[in-house]
């Protein structure tokens, strides 16, 4: 019996690759485009240095959660307590460090560790009780608010120690001070620096991992992409660095963040654990009979994102210089619809680091745009709740179309 | 009976890039049953799809000749209104409404929205009495077998005042027992006048009931034959399906059996659900190396029960008994030691329970032992995708790549990924659960050659069909299941489909 063998792989034309990898290119086109739209209507304020550290500091933690929520969604499931978990654990580090002053640099890692049995604890009913995580997670929310008002006995706490504001005020002194060629321009020669130094390890990397594709024969991206995508990102980021470097260069959260960043695409990309959690998503009882522990996965999933709530959680405390008990509070929504702006599926299985990340900057700059713009809470709210459902539909609409 | 109720002339359906139907002819005479066969992908979907107006008028070419004149669907509720029902292989029911509400949902027995529940029920009771289920009107699709909710259908089908019944595959998750009177039903109808076309892959049931059978082959009609003018074969119909004879429809093999790889013991396991009912009781069975062994059994015999017992609990509840490997006891309590022990579980639900749909296929063919192309947590992209090239090119998967998401491929081709994720896993035993269901015959001699192959490279292989002429075909020995029980075993020289059916049947008198 002769059987015809299957078709040799096509190469992918340009179109049909724009195509199917429309969603992505086309958050960061429209991440740019609102971008540019703010820098024009607020006549030029949106790009100054200070704005661009401010829009940082005000974003590090929706970023940050959103990494952690990127997994659960993945994975299938919801976070609703975040916006609590981030008040209870700045809430604890306040009442570690001033009221009984503990050293801060233990209250950091306990606070971590808090963190994650918070998520522990909300992970255990949802993985292994089979819980719904919606109705989990909303008790959660109301327990640690309300466990944050306990602790907190109502009242704001603070100030923090110099050193732990740190995490969130400071910027990373400039080493390369003694070479900077013109101080009265750039400020911190290292960001700049840094910056460059970055896109070109970007750069040599993309074109490494190329040649090595194409030496093992795996499809690459056009190279018309790469190239652009490499030249946009790499303007963007210099023009940035350039512009913090005439500040105050790199703040410590950006550094934190970026890590997180990297970690969490790698995770996502690269690891086992990345991998099985995007099948549990997709299919669950496949991924079961395949071998996979699916409970113990989605109890890591929450204990992750207890972490990194936790870490939120003294950044945001660190800023504002006080734990009060009403922080936090709406955050799991904005930190929510970054991962659903950035293409993740509400069913599970679907979603990228990059996506949630980009997700979150236009949740951002939107919001520092329209603040800039002298535009009240309620038109932000409007115009977010509209950009959210756009980028649903988008998604939606293309499945269809697809 | 001389009158055509339907004529298709000329339909050609095309989809970007594909021609799904190329002059489709199909002509269907009042009163009779036609059926309409073809491999998966031959366009029979399509077409009832063209002749419900799934694709609307305009969409396609060709006229639709119903009842005498030329018919423009625009969307189904046009072609229901003049009485052409399908009913789909996947069931259209909703699991937590009661049967009478199912019957009327969307038709409801009302006035100005508000339901008669009595008249509601009485006309169920009614319409339940014509196709033979003995339910009340008020009981739970849930708590009703597939077989009764395919019966609820066709109920629903009669309360439309149908004229043309078309059934998509309707005893593909039927036993023995349910199909039968399935096909009885169809039989009854045809007397009352009823005309239907029933489109299915088992031959034997279309040589039952069919009055003329109509044959695509890649979107063209090849021919409609007459049950009545000549006695067609199954083999005369497989020959119109491939295009070619089929002298064999199982490939040969020279059995080479070793020493006993697999012994399960004293066996016995409770339900997943109704945790006092023992379900498994005391079943025994022995696979050697380069052995077939098949289990044979009505639906509800307990045998995918079995299967998902051993291959780490994953079904069931209070289970006692041994699994030996090599005559030593295994620890398979989770599913991850199973597959250690040298397990693998092909499952009879490949959507649901077997692939990640939106995953591609190299994602698929690794899921179940990424550590092999990981190194310390990291996955090596390139090891995976040579192992998913590989088993891509073994096992013939066709698809434009193994980047293709798996959603996207036919029945055969998901069935393989299957495969190779469990033959990636080097199990020494394979446990395969109706391994060919809703496959196209071409698929299938692939699957039972790789079968084969299997069997010669020494591992075990644990076949649960419900094709009794699948399993005399490709095993070496039989076990034959009925209520729980392991009731006969049958050697390759005894096994008959006579002596499966006296097996079961003389067990269900003990009992």
């Amino acid at each position: 019996m002769v059987l015809e063998t299957s078709a040799p792989t096509a190469k992918p034309s340009v179109g049909a690759y724009l195509k199917a990898n429309i969603r992505e290119y086309g958050l960061l086109v429209a991440l740019v485009v609102i971008m540019l739209f703010f820098q024009f209507v607020t006549g030029g304020v949106l790009f100054r240095p200070v704005n661009i550290t401010n829009l940082i500091l005000q974003n590090s933690f929706i970023v940050i959660m959103a990494l952690g929520m990127l997994l659960i969604i993945v994975a299938g499931h919801i976070d609703l307590s975040v916006g609590s978990i981030v008040a209870f654990t700045g809430g604890l580090s306040a009442v570690m460090m001033v009221k009984w002053g503990i050293h801060y640099s233990l209250v950091v890692p306990l606070c971590l560790v808090l963190g994650g049995l918070v998520g522990a604890a909300q992970g255990y009913w949802v993985a292994y009780q089979k819980i719904p995580s919606f109705i989990v997670t909303l008790a959660g929310m109301l327990v640690f608010r309300g466990l944050t008002y306990l602790i907190l006995q109502n009242r704001p706490i603070g100030p923090f120690p110099k050193e732990f504001q740190v995490l969130s005020t400071g910027f990373v002194p400039d080493v390369l001070w003694f070479a900077n060629p013109n101080p009265a321009i750039v400020t911190n020669l290292f960001a700049l620096v840094a910056v460059i130094v970055l896109v070109g390890l970007a750069v040599y990397f993309g074109m490494k991992d190329r040649s090595n594709n194409d030496k093992h024969g795996t499809e690459n991206e056009p190279f018309v992409f790469f190239a652009i995508q490499m030249a946009i990102i790499g303007v963007v980021a210099i023009f940035l660095g350039f512009q913090l470097s005439t500040y105050r260069g790199f703040p410590n959260v950006l550094i934190v963040m970026a890590l997180l960043i990297a970690l969490y695409t790698f995770i996502t990309t690269r690891s086992t654990i990345g991998r099985r959690i995007y099948a549990m998503g997709g299919n669950e009882k496949a991924a079961k009979l395949s071998g996979i522990n699916t409970e113990r996965l989605t109890f890591l999933t929450f204990v992750n994102m207890g972490v990194l709530a936790a870490l939120a959680g003294m950044i945001i405390a660190a800023r504002l210089n006080s734990a009060t008990p009403k922080a936090g509070v709406g955050f799991e929504l904005d930190v929510i619809a970054a991962c659903f702006i950035g293409g993740a599926s509400a069913s599970g299985g679907v979603g990228k680091i990059t996506g949630a990340v980009i997700g979150a900057f236009i949740m951002g700059v939107m919001n520092n745009g329209m603040s800039i713009m002298g535009l009240g809470i309620d038109y932000q709210q409007l115009v977010k709740g509209l950009v959210l459902l756009a980028a649903v539909f988008f998604d939606v609409y293309n499945k269809n179309k697809g | 009976m001389d009158k055509y109720i339907l004529e298709m002339r000329g339909i050609t359906k095309t989809f970007p890039g594909v021609k799904a139907l190329d002059n489709v002819n199909l002509k269907v005479r009042e009163g009779e049953i036609h059926a309409l066969v073809g491999e998966n992908g031959a366009g029979k979907s399509t077409l009832m799809k063209v002749l419900s107006g799934v694709y609307p008028a305009g969409s396609y070419d060709g006229d639709i000749v119903f009842d005498g004149s030329v018919r423009q669907f625009k969307d189904i509720s046009d072609s229901e209104h003049l009485g052409i029902i399908i009913i789909h292989q996947e069931l259209a029911l909703v699991p937590l409404l009661s049967i009478g509400e199912n019957i009327f949902l969307g038709n409801e027995v009302a006035t100005k929205g508000v339901i008669d529940w009595k008249e509601t029920f009485a006309r169920t009771r009614e319409l339940l009495a014509k196709v033979g289920l003995k339910e009340s009107p008020a009981t739970l699709i849930t708590d009703i077998g597939v077989g009764k909710q395919q019966l609820v259908e066709i109920a629903k089908a009669l309360s439309k005042k149908v004229r043309l019944l078309i059934l998509d595959e309707p005893t593909a998750s039927l036993n023995e027992t349910d199909s039968a009177a399935l096909l009885h039903l169809l039989m009854e109808f045809r007397k009352q006048g009823m005309t239907s076309i029933i489109i299915s892959h088992k031959l034997n049931e279309i040589k039952t009931v069919a009055d003329k059978i109509t044959i695509l082959r890649d979107g063209g009609t090849v021919e409609t034959l007459d049950c009545h003018n000549e006695d067609i074969g199954e083999d005369r119909i497989i020959k119109g399906m491939v295009g070619r004879d089929m002298d064999d429809r199982y490939p040969p093999r020279e059995p080479k059996i070793g020493s006993t790889l697999l012994e399960v013991k004293n066996w016995n396991v409770y339900h997943q659900h109704h945790r006092d009912r023992q379900f498994l009781h005391d079943v025994n069975f022995t696979v050697r190396a380069g052995e077939v062994v098949g289990i044979a059994g009505l639906m509800g015999a307990g045998r995918t029960e079995t299967a998902m017992s051993i291959f780490g609990r994953s079904w069931g509840h209070k289970i006692t008994g041994d699994v030996l490997m090599h005559g030593k006891p295994v620890d398979v309590s989770t599913i991850q030691k199973a597959i250690e022990a040298g397990l693998a579980y092909v499952t009879e639900d490949r959507k649901h329970l077997g692939l990640v749909l939106n995953n591609n296929i190299m994602h698929n063919t690794t899921l179940a032992n990424l550590p092999a192309v990981a190194n310390s947590g990291v996955i090596d992209g390139h090891r995976e995708r040579e192992v998913a090239t590989d088993y891509r090119k073994r096992l013939r998967i066709r698809s434009h790549s193994i980047y293709q998401e798996t959603v996207n491929l036919s029945g055969g081709n998901q069935q393989k990924v299957v495969l190779s994720k469990w033959l990636f896993t080097n199990p020494e035993i394979l446990i395969l659960d109706e391994p060919t269901r809703g496959i196209d015959v071409g698929a299938k001699y692939e699957i039972y050659s790789i079968i084969n192959q299997l069997a010669a490279e020494g591992k075990g292989i644990l076949m649960i069909s419900s094709e009794m002429p699948e399993l005399l075909g490709t095993c070496d020995r039989i076990y034959v299941m009925n209520e729980g029980r392991i009731v006969a075993e049958l050697p390759k020289g005894e096994a008959s489909q006579e002596s499966i059916m006296r097996a079961i049947m003389r067990s269900g008198e003990k009992h």
